[in-house]
């Protein structure tokens, strides 16, 4: 069950791997002798209820928590490289080029003191970019395409409604042109109308950028959504594993039958 | 130069021998990594942290019978900071003091550089509030030590980014963030941003002391001093319209000087004995009268000038 299914991708090679991914708080279990593979171009879901081990397990595969044992690997330039194997300065590099983490909460992502703009031109600086006139333009390409509007610019988080926090987010996370990105309840706090614009959003840019995701939710429809491999985590370990629409209509284990069952018709 | 006594009560200089050694190891360590902040055992000193203690420090552990010190502060000799810091190392080390920049072998400032360029042999000492130039935009110091081992500078251009996209230009007039030997980016303590090219490649050796936060850094003299800035948005510094009112400089910070309550005020020279200097020399600015009027310079110091 916990062996990855093969989808049919153009690109052979993984661009990342999990193999047995545990990570345990002292005596209790966060996440268990977890494992796949990712593709690019490939968006994972990962659903179960409250502290089924979603969250642990993304912050493993982002490399901001250790695993307890297992190994992730990440494709960089070709090579498979161990994520806890190499040194911190190069793991954060990576944090900050080839990957990004979308948190559930826009505060955690975002300086709220710091106009969207330099939100968004951060990554672009980071980068070593130095010309004030390309980061502007580049921030305001990015907001549009989020949309936000372009005079909201020199605006701060703060002034910004929940759902704009979290595109504004988006956009930051994106500037960069990462090959993955994690998503730790990228809709969680936003009401219906907002979630699906976000939604959509959200879907059309990771198909136009081909990037891999790893999306974490407790929401089956976003799981639906989005996603075209699903993964049903509970109690830390991986229960079920397949292809999205599989999953949600023909669930094996009783527990996604559970799940499964409980959301209600529209 | 006469030798005074220094106070037998106190050790020379103050500070206990054990202690400057530590300051020693700490500022050559300094020294030897540019920009480089080495944490150090800062002591109680007699007057409040955040008055100069850091500088203090560091000037006790240099000092020796044969230095000549000059204190400045806001470039002001005259001033009650520079005033009393020197009376104090005048009491506890006995070394003659001086005013003349030129004279002095170790010159302790608060936010300033002397006018006059220094030269090889002279040692410059900062008073720092803040040496962590990160601090705004990463309250952590395990954060702000990883982003300097690993110079992850992104974030420092955000700052400078925010200030261009409100203001259209770079706001920042003081403690504006330096490149140290293209590796660490450094606080150059509130000195104003004209200040900041008279650090590059200097030829007296700057070394810094931050008292309440309990750090110290330096830069070797002829080293790289390179303030950042956007490719289009190049560093400047700032200019006047007019020169100093007393001695005529156009070269020089001005200060703004209120001279009446009704809304009078003139721009004299902040470094007081570069101004004095010039009007020695027979400079003499256009409200030098009314400065001397106003009992704001001494009369007739300037040589050549009739009251």
């Amino acid at each position: 069950m916990r062996e990855s299914s093969t989808p049919v991708i153009a690109d052979p090679d993984p661009i990342l791997i999990a193999k047995n991914v545990t990570k345990h708080y002292g005596e209790r279990i966060g996440c268990e002798d977890v494992s796949f593979s990712l593709w690019p171009g490939e968006v994972l879901g990962i659903v179960g209820e409250s502290g089924s081990g979603k969250s642990t397990l993304l912050r493993c595969l982002a490399g901001i928590d250790r695993p307890t044992s297992g190994e992730i690997l990440f494709r960089h330039e070709g090579e498979p490289i161990s994520l806890f194997n190499i040194p911190e300065p190069t793991r954060r590099k990576l944090m900050r080029t080839e990957w990004g983490i979308v948190h559930q909460n826009p505060r955690d992502g975002l300086r709220m003191d710091v106009s969207a703009g330099g939100n968004v031109g951060e990554r672009l600086m980071d980068r070593g970019d130095r010309h004030y006139g390309k980061i502007r333009r580049s921030a305001m390409e990015w907001l549009t395409r989020v949309e936000i509007n372009e005079d909201r610019i020199d605006d701060r988080p703060r002034q910004f409604s929940g759902g704009m926090q979290q595109r504004l987010q988006i956009a930051r996370v994106l500037v960069p042109e990462p090959r993955l990105v994690f998503m730790d309840e990228p809709t969680g706090g936003l009401d219906v109308s907002v979630q699906a614009r976000l939604l959509d959003l959200l879907r059309v840019l990771v198909r136009d950028l081909g990037i891999a995701a790893v999306i974490v939710t407790h929401d089956l429809a976003v799981a639906r959504l989005l996603t075209d491999r699903l993964m049903v985590m509970k109690g830390g370990y991986v229960v079920e594993e397949g292809l999205t629409d599989q999953v949600l209509d023909d669930p094996h284990h009783a527990y996604t039958q559970l799940l499964t069952s409980a959301v209600l018709a529209a | 130069m006469t030798m005074l006594q220094h106070d037998p009560d106190y050790n020379f200089g103050y500070l206990d021998e054990q202690t400057k050694r530590m300051i020693r190891r700490a500022l050559l360590k300094a020294v030897a990594i540019p920009g480089y902040q080495v944490p150090f055992g800062s002591r109680e000193m007699p007057l409040a942290r955040g008055w100069g203690t850091g500088g203090i420090q560091i000037t006790a552990a240099l000092i020796g019978p044969e230095d000549r010190l000059k204190v400045i502060d806001q470039g002001a000799d005259d001033t009650t900071n520079a005033v009393s810091i020197r009376r104090f190392f005048a009491r506890v080390s006995g070394v003659a003091t001086t005013e003349e920049t030129s004279e002095a072998s170790i010159i302790q400032t608060r936010h300033r550089i002397p006018e006059k360029p220094l030269d090889e042999g002279q040692i410059l000492v900062y008073q720092v509030p803040q040496p962590e130039p990160l601090r705004k935009l990463e309250p952590s110091e395990v954060e702000t030590r990883k982003m300097h081992a690993w110079a992850e500078y992104g974030a420092m251009h955000v700052r400078l980014y925010e200030d261009i996209a409100r203001f259209g230009h770079v706001a920042t007039t003081y403690s504006y963030p330096v490149m140290v030997n293209d590796r660490y980016v450094m606080s150059p303590t509130p000195i104003p941003k004209f200040d900041n090219p008279k650090m590059d490649d200097m030829p007296a050796l700057q070394l810094f002391g931050a008292g309440r936060e309990k750090r110290i850094y330096a830069i070797p003299p002829y080293t790289k001093v390179k303030s950042l800035d956007f490719e289009d948005h190049p560093f400047t510094i700032q200019s006047w319209t007019e020169p100093c009112a007393l001695c005529a400089a156009t070269d020089s910070y001005l200060d703004e000087v209120i001279t009446d309550d009704h809304g009078g005020r003139m721009f004299v020279c902040s470094d007081s004995s570069y101004c004095e200097d010039r009007r020695a020399k027979g400079h003499i600015g256009k409200e030098l009268a009314v400065a001397e009027a106003l009992d704001y310079v001494d009369r007739g110091e300037g040589a050549s000038h009739d009251a």
